[in-house]
């Protein structure tokens, strides 16, 4: 039941053209990001060769292009995110899924795992892009996998904070807007947190960026998926309540 | 009622914070039930369905679909249920074949099933030419059907239709009443409306709601006693004194109309052959002699009237049904 409302959700998504603006977008800018990242690489390879323990490909072309494409990711999510609930609340189609026999629980999982798919096919061609290195090089199989790993999980953090967002309001710029901020805010969170002590290690370990650049340097470490994890889980169960709460008198 | 209940909506009330939309309504859905649910705007018709088909949850009561209770039990329940909501919930985007073996699915039917009911569901709202068209190119009398068609495809006991006329054709809409007339064998249905000759001539049971209570609830038999009023309709060439005809046998009262016509209220029998008689005997040269009947507009109005005259707080205008 679960996957008729992601397979229906995916769908929807791929028949508006917002759905294939962002694609192009997207990989347009992160294409040019690779090229620009692979063009530093050229010109520092003679140095890189010389030194001792140098940064291979991995670090200095597929680790900052993964990096930039969360930031690129933020911005964009919430775009996506943006109208998974809110719009179903405005159209009135929302009542479709109530009078069918789907608890809120599945309609919510079946949201969230459609828009997710969508992440997962704008992943799909940034791994490609760092596969194609392979034509010239090798690369550190296991940092790539662990960025991916990270990637994904960034993604899916993102999409459940847009989508607790969108089962807010129901208009869906102001589920945009208010992911967009919700967002920016956890990922700089940790500014703050380098000035003090005190507050420093709370702040840090809030922050989606702390946790996704171990990933990136290949550290798998099992906090940092935690962290995700709980991330996603929080915003889901908020979203399942908060569209519960809709049915129950106030 | 030797029918099955498929409905049974026991003291629902439902509050939107200090508001009352709906207070204390009671009532069952036999099998073969076609129940129309009347009343002015923001009565509480739509609430009351919402209710009904677990969009909303109702501040106090109990439903019970066919013995399951909504509350606890809900994703049995709404297997036996359709729902039209006033705004038919479609995907604009999609086709009228894809949005139906979607809804299909929801409700869990698979395979070949699921095709043989769209198939079906498309056939009996007429959709059967538009299956590839995208729904948000459809005029809005097709969009109503595609949302009936949406309710019934699953083929569930209980077919709850909010407005489902509004919008339509003339034409069309004598075909969804025939199509809810024929629905109303197999399954139960509930469908709310302004339309009120479309009660007559669709429902056998009539519910009347005003200000969040139900004010009337009758099957339509009954409703037709309640239709006949005391009255006959005379039209005389030439007419006698009032006075004349007040003292025939059974009249209470005589009224001239402004045409000329006179109202004659009776108490017991209707003295109509006596007073043709009469008439014949003493020359009157009687033209028009007629049994008034009230309409549904103005019991309903009545209904509505008197009830807004009352204050809130008294409770005596809950009629349960026969």
């Amino acid at each position: 039941m679960i996957l008729h409302i992601a397979a229906r959700e995916l769908k929807g998504l791929f028949l508006s053209p917002l759905a294939w603006s962002i694609l192009a977008v997207v990989q347009f800018i992160l294409a040019y990001l690779f090229l620009a990242q692979i063009d530093t690489y050229m010109q520092y390879a003679p140095q890189l060769a010389g030194m001792e323990d140098a940064p291979g490909v991995t670090d200095v072309i597929v680790a900052p292009m993964f990096g930039n494409a969360a930031v690129v990711l933020l911005l964009v999510a919430p775009l996506i995110t943006m109208r998974v609930l809110s719009e179903e609340k405005r159209n009135r189609t929302l009542s479709l899924l109530m009078s069918a026999p789907v608890s809120m629980t599945e309609i919510v999982l079946g949201k969230y795992l459609g828009v997710l798919g969508f992440f997962l096919a704008l992943l799909g061609l940034l791994a490609v892009m760092a596969l194609s290195l392979f034509a010239g090089t090798t690369l550190d199989v296991g940092k790539l996998l662990s960025g991916l790993l990270g990637l994904t999980l960034v993604i899916g953090a993102f999409a459940a904070a847009g989508l607790y967002m969108s089962s807010l309001t129901e208009q869906p710029t102001i589920a945009a807007v208010s992911s967009f901020g919700l967002l920016l805010l956890l990922w700089i969170i940790n500014w703050a947190g380098a000035s003090g002590e005190q507050v420093s290690g709370l702040f840090s370990y809030l922050s989606l960026v702390q946790h996704y650049d171990s990933l990136l340097k290949g550290l798998f470490n099992s906090t940092d998926v935690v962290y995700y994890l709980l991330f996603i889980l929080t915003f889901l169960v908020l979203s399942i309540q908060r569209m519960d709460a809709n049915r129950l008198p106030h | 009622m030797a029918q099955e209940i498929l409905i049974d909506a026991e003291h629902l009330s439902r509050y939107y914070g200090p508001t009352c939309a709906v207070r204390d309504v009671s009532f069952q859905l036999a099998k073969g039930d076609v129940l129309g649910f009347l009343g002015p705007n923001g009565a509480g018709k739509s609430t009351t369905m919402q209710m009904l088909t677990g969009n909303l949850a109702p501040s106090a009561g109990t439903i019970r679909v066919r013995g399951i209770d909504l509350l606890d039990a809900p994703k049995r329940a709404k297997h036996e249920l359709g729902y039209l909501p006033e705004q038919p919930p479609l995907y604009r985007e999609h086709t009228v074949d894809e949005f139906l073996t979607y809804c299909g699915r929801l409700h869990r039917v698979s395979g070949n099933r699921l095709r043989v009911a769209v198939d079906q569901a498309k056939h009996r709202c007429g959709l059967g030419a538009v299956g590839k068209r995208l729904i948000g190119n459809l005029s809005k009398g097709y969009q109503q059907r595609v949302g009936i068609a949406q309710a019934i495809l699953h083929n569930p006991a209980v077919v709850i239709l909010d407005e489902p006329t509004v919008g339509l054709d003339p034409i069309q809409i004598r075909e969804i009443r025939a199509l809810i007339r024929e629905l109303g064998n197999e399954h139960g249905i509930i469908l709310s409306t302004h339309i009120l000759p479309e009660v007559q001539g669709v429902c056998n049971r009539v519910q009347i709601i005003n200000r969040g209570r139900l004010v009337f609830s009758d099957t339509l038999a009954g409703l037709e006693q309640h239709l006949h009023s005391q009255h006959l309709i005379v039209r005389l060439r030439n007419a006698p004194a009032p006075t004349e005809i007040q003292q025939l046998p059974g009249v209470a009262a005589v009224e001239v109309l402004d045409d000329g016509r006179l109202r004659l209220r009776y108490e017991g029998a209707s003295p109509a052959e006596a007073i043709a008689e009469t008439a014949v005997n003493r020359r009157w040269g009687l033209e028009e002699l007629i049994p008034e009947r009230r309409t549904l507009e103005q019991i309903f109005i009545e209904l509505t009237m008197q009830d807004a005259h009352m204050d809130a707080g008294t409770s005596t205008a809950t009629e349960e049904a026969a």
